[in-house]
């Protein structure tokens, strides 16, 4: 079983950070994994994106040109790599900052209006954690439990981010129709 | 010790350290400066040195006066700096001094590109620098596999009294894969204390001089022909290679190195599933090349496949190999691009079904 993404946004959006947060949940739940960020020349504000393979046999390619999965966090993601996306797939639409529709009919369109959430908790730096707690409820690529151990641990000599980091991650996963947030710190989620 | 999450220029720093390297000497470039970043950090840690030079001149030839005084040292830089480093690197076995050097390839030629290449693959096997020499080249392609090459890298080089690259692509100094240190680690070669080291001398043995220069033909012949020698033996014994799916039937056997293999084998599980049997060697050691092994596999393909992501730089060694006893054909991409595991899978098709092309040795 081998799940692969692309997570892509403007630069300081945080998609380097989802993706190295995913790649860490994976290797803390035992699997194989790869993160390998885009790292050509960019101005800021312009697009960043990285590819993460996570897998029960050792990773093959670590470039990924057909992902089964695509976190589109900003809408030049979305035009870059939503036709790349196998058939069967699922592509998350941050809806904050994407303003059309999805055209592709053959895999599973789920939406999340990451910065609204965020804004709504307060939190408006904290839409990079409601998109990660969405992108996991989406598609089940790790254990959202793994993933909070791990805030909890990233930001461990600081509590008070620690709490909003994961109700922003807990929101996320809420909002794409993940068990309920209280539920999920004692029930691993996700068919990996 | 637990596995650790780590991008692969970092990882190559900490096992140099853990290898017993205490200095590093570099200037700055990118996709490594990860490698420099990571030590001018952690080798005060270890008491050891970081200089940041003020250019891969002076880099190269810190390490030069540094392996002279016989400690383990290293450098790092990509394809550009690589190049301005060749004249030491020469020198360095010309004097027969134990060194590594890390190159992150990015595109060229010239200035080129930060994205990803193996288009040094020439001027890492055949030289580079001037003279009759060769430098032994370790190529991974894995965060782990690169850790693990760096710490024999210095081994080898003690051993053999002569420089060593790692040759990594942009691919495997960026990515980020889990990597285990290991605590107990013995030398993969037995070696011996550095006497022909200039430490000082208290009249208590002969002068230890490090040097390059020999002005009489006679003298200087009889030190190339030691050299050759010792390159005979490097050729005999530093072969490595790994094969996938060499124990089947094949086709088509695939040769390349680096993350690009990775791509490669990718591509051959999915045709494997299609029924298209595609087999995998993968030269781990650049220089010795492994020819004999190449030859062997091909004998049950009907065609070889070289895939680089350069003009085709490789394929130079693979034709020496075969000897024109199996057709060869290339895939390659240039200026950064990478090849993707469907176009390896197409070529491949391509190649059973006539539609490559064949590319001849000149």
């Amino acid at each position: 079983m081998q799940h692969d993404m692309i997570i892509a946004g403007f630069g300081g959006q945080g998609a380097l950070l989802i993706g190295k947060m995913l790649a860490y949940a994976g290797m803390h739940q035992g699997k194989e994994v790869s993160w390998l960020p885009s790292y050509g020349p960019e101005m800021r504000g312009g697009t960043a994106n990285c590819t993460v393979v996570i897998s029960d046999r050792p990773v093959g390619s670590p470039v990924i040109k057909t992902p089964r999965a695509l976190l589109a966090l900003n809408l030049p993601s979305l035009d870059k790599f939503e036709d790349l996306v196998r058939p069967g797939g699922v592509i998350l639409v941050n809806t904050s900052l994407v303003n059309r529709e999805a055209h592709r009919t053959d895999l599973k369109i789920v939406k999340v209006a990451a910065n609204d959430i965020a804004n709504d908790l307060g939190n408006p730096r904290g839409a990079n954690m409601v998109a990660l707690g969405a992108f996991v409820g989406a598609t089940g690529v790790v254990d959202l439990c793994e993933v909070e151990a791990l805030v909890r641990e990233t930001f461990a000599r600081k509590p008070a981010l620690v709490e909003a980091n994961l109700t922003a991650l807990f929101a996320g996963f809420a909002a794409v129709g993940g068990a309920m947030a209280d539920d999920v710190a004692a029930t691993p989620v996700g068919n990996s | 010790m637990a596995k650790k999450l780590m991008k692969g220029c970092e990882a190559i720093g900490e096992a140099a350290i853990r290898a017993g390297c205490r200095l590093f000497f570099g200037y700055p470039i990118t996709p490594q400066n990860e490698i420099p970043e990571y030590l001018s950090q952690r080798m005060p840690q270890v008491g050891g040195t970081f200089v940041q030079a003020e250019s891969e001149v002076a880099a190269s030839n810190m390490i030069y006066g540094a392996a002279g005084a016989g400690e383990r040292v290293f450098t790092s830089s990509s394809s550009p700096g690589i190049s301005l480093m060749q004249e030491a690197v020469s020198y360095l076995a010309g004097a027969e001094l134990p060194a590594v050097i890390v190159n992150i390839m990015r595109a060229g030629p010239g200035l080129g590109g930060i994205l990803p290449s193996q288009a040094d693959y020439l001027q890492a096997t055949k030289g580079g620098g001037h003279g009759d020499f060769n430098a032994i080249v370790l190529a991974p392609w894995s965060v782990q596999e690169a850790a693990d090459l760096v710490a024999d890298a210095f081994d080898l080089a003690d051993f053999y009294r002569n420089p060593v690259y790692v040759l990594g692509d942009g691919l495997v100094g960026q990515m980020m894969e889990p990597v285990e240190f290991r605590d107990e680690r013995q030398p993969i070669r037995p070696l011996e204390p550095k006497t022909w080291a200039s430490t000082g001398w208290k009249k208590d043995r002969p002068r230890a001089v490090i040097n390059s220069l020999y002005l009489d033909a006679d003298t200087l012949e009889r030190h190339n022909v030691d050299l050759q020698a010792k390159f005979a033996t490097i050729r005999r014994d530093e072969v490595r290679w790994q094969g996938y799916h060499l124990d089947g039937d094949y086709d088509v056997l695939i040769i390349a190195y680096g993350t690009v293999a990775r791509v490669c084998l990718t591509a051959v599980e999915e045709l494997r599933e299609k029924g298209i049997n595609a087999a995998i060697l993968r030269p781990i050691s650049l220089y010795p090349f492994p020819y004999q092994a190449l030859r062997e596999a091909a004998q049950k393909a009907s065609a070889v496949l070289v895939v680089e992501l350069s003009a085709g730089q490789m394929v130079q060694d693979v034709h020496l190999a075969l000897q024109g006893s199996r057709p060869v054909h290339f895939l390659g991409r240039t200026g950064g691009n990478l090849v993707s595991p469907e176009e390896a899978a197409a070529k491949v098709a391509d190649v059973l079904e006539g539609r490559s092309v064949e590319v001849r040795h000149a």
